[in-house]
Formats: C-alpha cells, sequence, structure tokens
C-alpha cells in the first residue's frame, strides 16, 4: 500500500481533516485554533477548509470552553477541543475532573461525555517553569477518563481518530518538541488500538519503559548502550490510563532490570505508579530494584543549560542503567 | 506441610550423615522417589520419600550428621498452600549441634536471584553477591553455578530393569571412590557386632534343623540352566529363597517383627538375603515380595542387590524392609550355619553347602545332593510345633522345584 | 583369539566380578576360589562375562574343571580352537 511522509504536526492536522471530513458531528474548538491556525501550526488551513461552523476559536478560558465541550458532547456532538497546553488544562480541571469524568456514574449511565481534549505538553523549549509542566500523570489518576500519549507519527494520526470512537471521555498529549518529527505511514488515516503498550526496540539486558517525549531519548540511549554490549528493550507505553502492564511484565520477565522514565517529577510520578504495579505484579523477575529517570525536582528552568539539566536526557539514562550492573 | 526425616536405616542405627540431595528444592517429588542419599555405618543408602507434594527446603546440608528422626527436609504436600518464606531451618535436637546449620542470617539476593539459585540448587549462603552491599544477583548465581563442580556420578551399578524379561545386567563394575574399604569395612565390623550383641541379649533364640534331600531340586535346575542362555543361568541359592518366601504364606507369623512388646505381622513376605561384602562384613537387603515373583524375576532382583551391596548403593526400603533373613554359606563347605536373628526381625533361615551324602529311599541307599536347612527363631513369638512345620514346608516345596 | 588375548579377557572379566584381584599376584596354578573371595553369584557372573569377551558358553557340568586360572585359559583356547 502507499506511503506518505508526514509530520507529527501533519499527522494530527491529517487526523483532524479526516474526522471533519467524515463525521459531521465533530467540530474542533480551542485558543487561537482558527484563522491562526492554532498555537502549534496544528490545524493550519481548516478552517478555510471546514468553515467557522466546525473550527471555533475560544475566549481564553479553559474553564468556560472545556465546559462547553462537555455540553456539546452531552447534547450528542464530538467535539474535539484542544487546550492549548497542559499548563493551561489546569485552569479546567474542575469541568474535567468533575464533570467529565463523573457524568457517566453520576447519572447512572443515562448520559455519557464522548469529548476528546488535546494538549501540548512538556518542557524543552525554554518557556520556563509555568510553561514546561508534564502533568500526565494527574490525568492518569481519575477514574473515568482515558489518557493516549502519541509518541510517534502514525500515533499522532491514528490516535485522534480511535478517540473519537469512545464514548467517553479521552485526553491526547502531544509533547511539543514531537511536532517537527517527521515519519512515513500510511497514505489512508485509519485509528489504531488505544489499549495496549508497544515495544519499539527489542532487548534483553534492560527494560526502559516511556511514553511520549521521552520516547526518542529512550531509543538514543539504548543505541549508545548497545556499543557498550548492553542490549536495552524500549517499551512505549502510548496508554497512560488504563496502562498495559502486561508488556511491561512480559519484558521485565525476559530481562529482569527496568527503567521507568518519565519527565513529570518523581515524587507522585506515573513512574512510582509502574514501579508499585511491577513490584506486585513482577516481584519475582526483578534482579535489581525498579529505577526512575524523571525531571529534578525543580521548577522547570528558563536558562538552557539549566532546563536540560532538570529533564530526562538520553546521557542520563545510559548513565542510570550502567549502574544497575549489568 | 510434611517433614522428611532422617529414617532409620537398620534396628541399631541412631545417626546418619546426609551425602547428598538428589532433589532440589522447589522439584516435585512422588512418593516413593529417591530424595537423598544417607552415609551409615554399613552402606550409603538411597532414601525414598513417602509424601507426594514439593520439596520446600532442605534443612540439612549435604555432609552433616544428624540423629534418627531429625528432620531432614519440609515437603509441601499436594493441595497445601506454599508455605511463607521462612528464614531459618529448625535445628535438630542437640546430639551433634555443631552438625546442625545454625539459623541463617539474611542474605541480600534479588528475588530474581533467589528463584534461580533456588531452580539450580545452589545454596545462596555459598553464593558470592556482586550487587550493592553484596546484594546477589542472577549473574553471581550463574557464575556459581558455572563454577560448581559437577555432582558426583552416581556409582557404576547396572540399570534396574523391570523384572519381566529382561535378561539381568552385566557384572559390577569396579565400586566408586568412596570412604576407603578399610574405614567401611570396619564401620560395617561396628555395625554387625552392635546388632548382633542386641540381637543376643534381647531374643530367646531357639535352633531347628533339617536335612532337606535336593535331588529333584538339582536335577530340575540342572536342566533348567542346560536350556538357557548363560546370562540367564539360576543358582540354587534362589530355590532356597523362593521357598522361604512360599513357606512363609503357611506360617505367617514368622514373617513378623517384634516391635515393643508385641508381634507385628507383615503384609507383604520381603526376604532378606545375606551378602557378604567384599573384604569382609555382611549386609542383608530385602528383595519385595519375594513370594510373588517368579525364579527369573528373583534372580534378576538377587543378582542386582548383589551388586549394589556390594558397590554401597542400596535403596532405604531394602535396608529397612525384610522380615525375614536367609543366610546361605554354601560356598564355604560348612554343613549347617546356625544364624543369629536381625532385629526386629523374629527369625533367619540357614542353609549350609550342598553336599552329597548317602539317603536312604525305599529300603536302597543312594547318593543323594542334600542341603541342611536351619532356622533360629525367636522363642517369645513362636515355638517348636510352628517352627518345625515351616522348616517341613521349606522341605515339601523343595520337592517339586517346577512349582517355585 | 590368541592365548594372551583370552588371558587378557579372563582378567577382565574376573576384575569385574573380584576388583582387587592384582593380576600381578595372582597365582596362575592356584584354585582361584581360595585366592579370591568368590561365591556362586560371583562364578555365575565371571562365567557370563566370559561369554561377552570370548563368546564361549560354558556349561554347568564343566565348572569343576575350572578352578585356577591356567585351567579357564587352557579350557578357552580348547574351546576357540578351529
Amino acid at each position: 500500500m502507499s506511503t506518505v511522509k508526514l509530520t507529527y504536526r501533519e499527522a494530527v492536522r491529517a487526523a483532524l481533516s479526516h474526522a471533519l471530513a467524515t463525521d459531521e458531528r465533530v467540530f474542533l474548538m480551542g485558543e487561537d485554533v482558527g484563522g491562526y491556525g492554532g498555537a502549534f501550526a496544528v490545524s493550519l488551513g481548516l478552517l478555510e477548509e471546514y468553515g467557522p461552523e466546525r473550527v471555533r476559536n475560544t475566549p481564553l478560558s479553559e474553564s468556560g470552553f472545556v465546559g462547553a465541550g462537555i455540553g456539546a458532547a452531552l447534547g450528542g456532538m464530538r467535539p474535539i477541543v484542544e487546550v492549548m497546553t497542559i499548563n493551561f488544562s489546569m485552569l479546567a480541571l474542575d469541568q474535567i475532573v468533575n464533570n467529565a469524568a463523573t457524568l457517566r456514574y453520576m447519572s447512572g449511565g443515562q448520559m455519557s461525555v464522548p469529548l476528546v481534549v488535546r494538549m501540548a505538553t512538556g518542557g524543552g523549549r525554554q518557556l520556563a517553569a509555568q510553561h514546561a509542566h508534564s502533568l500526565e500523570a494527574w490525568y492518569a489518576h481519575i477514574p473515568g477518563i482515558r489518557a493516549l500519549a502519541p509518541a510517534t507519527v502514525e500515533d499522532a494520526r491514528g490516535m485522534l481518530l480511535a478517540a473519537l470512537e469512545d464514548p467517553d471521555p479521552v485526553f491526547i498529549f502531544e509533547h511539543a518538541t514531537l511536532y517537527p518529527l517527521e515519519d512515513e505511514v500510511e497514505e489512508e488515516p485509519r485509528p489504531v488500538d488505544i489499549a495496549r503498550a508497544t515495544v519499539r526496540r527489542e532487548g534483553t539486558d534492560v527494560t526502559l519503559v516511556t511514553y511520549g517525549g521521552s520516547l526518542g531519548k529512550c531509543l538514543d540511549a539504548a543505541e549508545q548502550l548497545l556499543q557498550e554490549g548492553i542490549e536495552a528493550e524500549v517499551i512505549d507505553l502510548r496508554t497512560l490510563r488504563p496502562l498495559d502492564m502486561s508488556t511491561v511484565l512480559a519484558s521485565l520477565a525476559k530481562t529482569h532490570r527496568i527503567v521507568v522514565v518519565d519527565e513529570g517529577w518523581r515524587t507522585g510520578s506515573l513512574a512510582g505508579e509502574i514501579s508499585a504495579q511491577i513490584m506486585e505484579s513482577g516481584f519475582d523477575s526483578l534482579d535489581w530494584p525498579v529505577q526512575r529517570l524523571c525531571s529534578a525536582e525543580v521548577p522547570i528552568p528558563y536558562a538552557k543549560h539549566l532546563e536540560d539539566a532538570a529533564l530526562p536526557s538520553s546521557e542520563r539514562v545510559a548513565a542510570l542503567v550502567r549502574e544497575m550492573a549489568i | 506441610m510434611a517433614e522428611f526425616v532422617m529414617p532409620a536405616l537398620g534396628a541399631d542405627m541412631s545417626v546418619g550423615t546426609l551425602m547428598k540431595w538428589l532433589k532440589q528444592p522447589g522439584e516435585t517429588v512422588a512418593r516413593g522417589d529417591i530424595i537423598a542419599v544417607v552415609h551409615t555405618d554399613k552402606a550409603d543408602v538411597e532414601v525414598e520419600v513417602f509424601t507426594s507434594g514439593v520439596l520446600e527446603r532442605v534443612l540439612v546440608e549435604p555432609g552433616a550428621q544428624v540423629p534418627v528422626g531429625a528432620a531432614l527436609a519440609v515437603i509441601r504436600e499436594d493441595g497445601a498452600p506454599a508455605a511463607p518464606r521462612a528464614p531459618a531451618p529448625p535445628a535438630a535436637p542437640a546430639l551433634f549441634p555443631a552438625a546442625v546449620p545454625e539459623a541463617a542470617p539474611h542474605i541480600a539476593i534479588s528475588p530474581s536471584a533467589r528463584h534461580l539459585a533456588e531452580e539450580l540448587g545452589i545454596d545462596p549462603a555459598l553464593i558470592h553477591g556482586s550487587g550493592p552491599s553484596g546484594r546477589i544477583q542472577r549473574k553471581d548465581v550463574e557464575a556459581a553455578a558455572a563454577a560448581r563442580e559437577p555432582t558426583a556420578a552416581p556409582p557404576p551399578v547396572p540399570t534396574r530393569a523391570p523384572p519381566a524379561a529382561a535378561p539381568p545386567t552385566t557384572p559390577p563394575a569396579a565400586p566408586p571412590a568412596g570412604p576407603a574399604i578399610e574405614d567401611r569395612n570396619a564401620a560395617v565390623r561396628r555395625a554387625i557386632a552392635s546388632a548382633m550383641s542386641r540381637s543376643k541379649r534381647e531374643i530367646p533364640h531357639f535352633y531347628l534343623g533339617q536335612t532337606i534331600h535336593m535331588s529333584n531340586a538339582i536335577a530340575w535346575l540342572a536342566q533348567e540352566n542346560l536350556r538357557r542362555p548363560v546370562p540367564e543361568r539360576l543358582l540354587h541359592g534362589v530355590l532356597l529363597v523362593k521357598a522361604v518366601a512360599l513357606a512363609l504364606r503357611e506360617v505367617p507369623e514368622l514373617n513378623a517383627v517384634w516391635q515393643g512388646d508385641e508381634l507385628v505381622r507383615r503384609e507383604d513376605i520381603n526376604v532378606g538375603v545375606a551378602i557378604a561384602l567384599r573384604g569382609g562384613g555382611l549386609v542383608a537387603p530385602a528383595i519385595h515380595e519375594t513370594d510373588r515373583l517368579s525364579l527369573d524375576e528373583l534372580m534378576h532382583a538377587f543378582r542386582d542387590l548383589v551388586s549394589r551391596a556390594r558397590s554401597w548403593s542400596l535403596r532405604s526400603s531394602e535396608m529397612s524392609d525384610p522380615t525375614i533373613t536367609v543366610t546361605s554359606l554354601g560356598e564355604r563347605g560348612v554343613e549347617t550355619v546356625f544364624g543369629v536373628i536381625f532385629p526386629p526381625q523374629v527369625a533367619i533361615v540357614g542353609f549350609g553347602t550342598l553336599v552329597e551324602r548317602p539317603w536312604i529311599s525305599e529300603g536302597q541307599v543312594l547318593i543323594c545332593p542334600v542341603v541342611n536347612a536351619s532356622l533360629s527363631a525367636d522363642h517369645r513369638v513362636t515355638d517348636g510345633h510352628r517352627a518345625s512345620a515351616f522348616l517341613a514346608a521349606i522341605d515339601r516345596l523343595l520337592q517339586e522345584p517346577d512349582k517355585l | 583369539m590368541t592365548r594372551d588375548e583370552i588371558t587378557e579377557a579372563v582378567l577382565r572379566a574376573l576384575s569385574d566380578v573380584a576388583p582387587e584381584a592384582d593380576p600381578a599376584t595372582l597365582r596362575p596354578d592356584v584354585s582361584l576360589r581360595d585366592q579370591l573371595d568368590i561365591d556362586s553369584m560371583d562364578l555365575l557372573n565371571f562365567v557370563i562375562g566370559i561369554h561377552e569377551q570370548v563368546h564361549v558358553d560354558i556349561p554347568e557340568a564343566d565348572y569343576a574343571r575350572l578352578q585356577t586360572l591356567d585351567e579357564v585359559v587352557d579350557y578357552l583356547v580348547e574351546k576357540t580352537a578351529p
């Protein structure tokens, strides 16, 4: 079948376009998604193609427009809400946690909220403390929603399409450094599986588990380690809630050593949750305690060298693996 | 949980040395499986386990000498839940405190390495840990496994073929390396001394003798052996042993043991056959269910026992199960043997050399092969009347060798 | 087989049943039973061993001719003569 070269950004756009074209219930709303084409240029050209009813600018009020999205979903639409970044989503947390996540339960199943929310996330672009958060762990904490982290071009396109088929809220976290990532994918957009993690690179000596923007860093680290005779297996979690632990545990049973690389801060991190589940279900496979590489426990710095020092890097992943006496 | 304890492999045994484990923690065991080798004064004996399940933990390391009855291992019986990991093995009674392992110190070992060590049968206490704070990792276990000497090959004995039509096994190879022959024989002598003294002290022996006319038996045997290939020839001893076994069906109170204050009859007839050990000494292991074996099976079993006795690899059930002993000094030219009963048995049958003697038959003097059979019996258990019925039965049975 | 080969084969069969037998000190003209601890089981195993090595079937009736090592070898030489 024929393939096409796309950037991550173009992949998301392609999914949006496909959804807008094939399902009239779908519409996109968010800050600057219209004429401006989106803060990250994801929706460039879509207003022109589909018109202002389908591509809607919103005021600077996350709580307001996420709430409006919830209402539209309750009313039978299929809204795709773009929250510019996860940093601003905190303003909509009450809507998300207390309305989007709960209405199915609180209504005894009479209502469902088929809402998709997309957010850019993460640091590494010198946007400083208030604009570099990785708070996926907070979303992964909430029952009633799904949380996805596409790390590849194919997932960037396919996960959005799959999310639109979910009758319950789905939150998609797009690491901002990935937008220029380019790859060859099938020409025809199609939904992808959103229940499973994927082994991106096979290995036998240690398992590196990660998601989103850290996948590339882990793959680089694996390449570095191979030069030293260590074969690392790299797992892309893809879905953060629910977690696919079976893939992780199967890998652990093979390698007996595991590192979770998570851009969130270490304390209370998603890596901590994964570590606990590994201890519970994979105890007997462990030849070494579960290791975590997370962001330094500081508000993310603005200065480049400090920001680089605070975030996970491929060098630090490799250094951590070297300490595991493989 | 069931305990596997040091068995009593003879009436006079008080301690035994665990030589090696043949099953490892984590392995499934079935009733009857041979689980360990125990060294006693008389022999290195393969010991069976009588519980089915999983060998959970060994409590005694190879080389340890422990009293009879001391716990050697813990077996998780089929259906029982897995035990939580208890840290220390229970100490055996204090007769030999130095030989029993003390409560194990905490060993830092990763869960995966611990499992691997169990699988490979390596004691974590013996593994050098290369991890932080000396923690043992998988690769340390693997290194220990590679460095460990291969387990000593079992003594070169012929495989125990099924009793049916299998041809008898080839003669045994040289005895394996082990304690020097002199040491072993000295130990055997001591054990015999102890048992025989006890026997004479406690058992009121009485003796009966019978000369048994063996023309029919010998003639029949010669015919049989002519038509048999060399490896399947029968010795006349098996006729004697079979006759004893069948005679016990008629006088079952002699197929019993004296325990405490009473006679305990045994269901199975397991004749112990006295086997001289090279260099001196005697063992009398049992042939199980002797009365049910054909002569071929009996010959095969006997040959197998002789080779294993001489290579110090008898099994515990063979040592502890005889219900009566047969001793034959046929080779040495002695005409009659009055044996000493092996406690806790209650009788011993002796056969002298096959000799040619004048025999009166229907007023004629004939030269016939005869053998003197003797019975030493425990007078607490039987009397002359019943004992002589027993000898008479043996005589009668040997007159019809084709029916044995 | 040559006489030497037969002798070797006999000594092999003998050492299988009596491992302590030392060929150097074994007197070929003295009864084996007097020199070694051999009972009827050992004798039978010895006969079987010879049967395997030299392929001669020794009937029970001939056992009496096999008292010494020399006698055994002589007997086997006779039986294997073409």
